[in-house]
């Protein structure tokens, strides 16, 4: 589930970190479930340990993860209400583009608004979820 | 932890290292660059105590490494030119390894022959160049380093067996918070592997730094605006190092935060706006300001 790309411009720090963000958001990571340890990791991976345990760290920082001495690193609890201003702000981009291009493809404004509900009532079925 | 204060090293009139400082963190995997000629293996000769400084101190943690016993066995070197007595075969060579070195593990010793799928009967001059090279990796390995001093390790090894190698290392430092010197005139190599880089020419370290930390405090920006004022407003609190136009559309290298510069320029509303991360080669290009030629030359 842990996969880098070694001809990727992003640094292999920032691929970890992103890697364990998506997991968790998809769902492969759950709460309070626990990480691999930093030295499995860099293992697994081939990586310098030092790289992963800054990794970590970020993702600590960032408040995907939390660590407890001694016994590892686990999936942070989703505080229901507190939005990420990062990812906030990436959907709302990513929105924007996708309206931009169904418009410009043709659709009216009804038709657009139209395919952003089939979108929800997808998710509410629990059927959009990759 | 290795550290050299202002070595410098002579041979006759020739000024091979001058003022030189480096500083090797415990439990890093410290990447050594620099073109032909620059000094990397000269200054590998000083830390694992084979040459001597004209001026200047060489210690491993805090003692001096030159003419000391209880510290150079902590170290394994494998250097560029390998040297083995002459017709041993590759298991009576881990024999004398084994009376050499207390340290010696014989069961990885084993296991390492065969995942490298070598010939332990076999004498070691009629293994090939690339296989010598694996072999005395293995010995080293097998004496359990504190510190590991690699001389152009990846030289002359295939793809399969280098991920091996680099395996190893990392498992090592890992699991025993070895610390990992290895010298290269490759920086795209040394890239994925290494969390702290120095670059030397002409026997002086121009640039030493954390590599992540190099990585992440630097930004390409393209952006587009709608107002040409709106520009200068943008760029007012951001260190801009580089910058230049495509058209109307702005090229600008910026070394701050990330949120900060993301921000800066967002808050704006730009009709472009793309953020790229740095190659290496650019960042150095960068950070040196100048002597494009030989960073080009160790990146080639």
């Amino acid at each position: 589930m842990f996969q880098l790309d070694t001809k990727s411009r992003r640094t292999i720090y920032q691929q970890v970190v992103d890697n364990v963000k998506e997991l968790i958001l998809s769902g492969v990571l759950k709460e309070e479930e626990q990480l691999p340890s930093v030295r499995e990791l860099s293992k697994l991976l081939t990586v310098n340990p030092n790289t992963v345990l800054k990794a970590y760290r970020e993702l600590e920082y960032e408040g995907y993860v939390y660590s407890t001495v001694g016994q590892g690193t686990f999936v942070q609890k989703r505080q229901k209400g507190k939005v990420d201003e990062e990812l906030l702000f990436n959907g709302r981009q990513s929105l924007e583009n996708g309206i931009k291009e169904l418009l410009y493809a043709g659709l009216s404004e009804e038709d657009t608004l139209k395919e952003v509900n089939i979108i929800l009532e997808k998710f509410r079925k629990g059927t959009g979820s990759k | 932890m290795i550290t050299i204060t202002n070595l410098t090293k002579r041979f006759e009139d020739f000024e091979a290292l001058s003022k030189l400082d480096m500083n090797v963190k415990k439990g890093s995997i410290y990447g050594l660059v620099g073109t032909n000629g620059a000094g990397k293996t000269t200054v590998i000769k000083h830390v694992t105590g084979v040459l001597r400084g004209d001026s200047g101190e060489v210690m491993i943690d805090g003692e001096p490494v030159y003419n000391n016993v209880s510290e150079k066995k902590r170290i394994g070197y494998v250097q560029d030119e390998l040297y083995f007595l002459g017709n041993y075969s590759f298991k009576e060579m881990g024999r004398f390894y084994k009376n050499i070195y207390k340290t010696f593990n014989e069961d990885r010793f084993k296991e390492m022959v065969n995942n490298f799928d070598l010939d332990l009967n076999l004498k070691l001059s009629r293994f090939s160049k690339g296989m010598q090279k694996q072999a005395a990796f293995i010995l080293t390995l097998c004496t359990m380093p504190d510190y590991l001093i690699l001389d152009e390790p990846i030289d002359g090894l295939d793809p399969i067996i280098r991920k091996l190698v680099w395996k190893y290392i990392v498992k090592d430092v890992a699991e025993r918070e070895m610390t990992v010197l290895v010298s290269s005139h490759n920086l795209r190599e040394m890239e994925d592997i290494c969390d702290s880089i120095g670059i030397i020419s002409k026997g002086r370290m121009i640039i030493e730094r954390d590599l992540d930390e190099l990585k992440s405090d630097i930004h390409k920006v393209q952006a587009a605006f709608k107002d040409e004022g709106i520009e200068k407003e943008v760029l007012k609190d951001l260190k801009v190092v580089h910058k230049e136009r495509r058209g109307s559309v702005g090229l600008y290298i910026i070394r701050d935060k990330k949120e900060k510069v993301e921000k800066a320029f967002k808050d704006t509303n730009p009709v472009i706006f793309d953020m790229l991360p740095l190659s290496l080669e650019e960042i150095f290009i960068y950070e040196m300001g100048g002597g494009e030629d030989e960073i080009e030359a160790i990146l080639s």
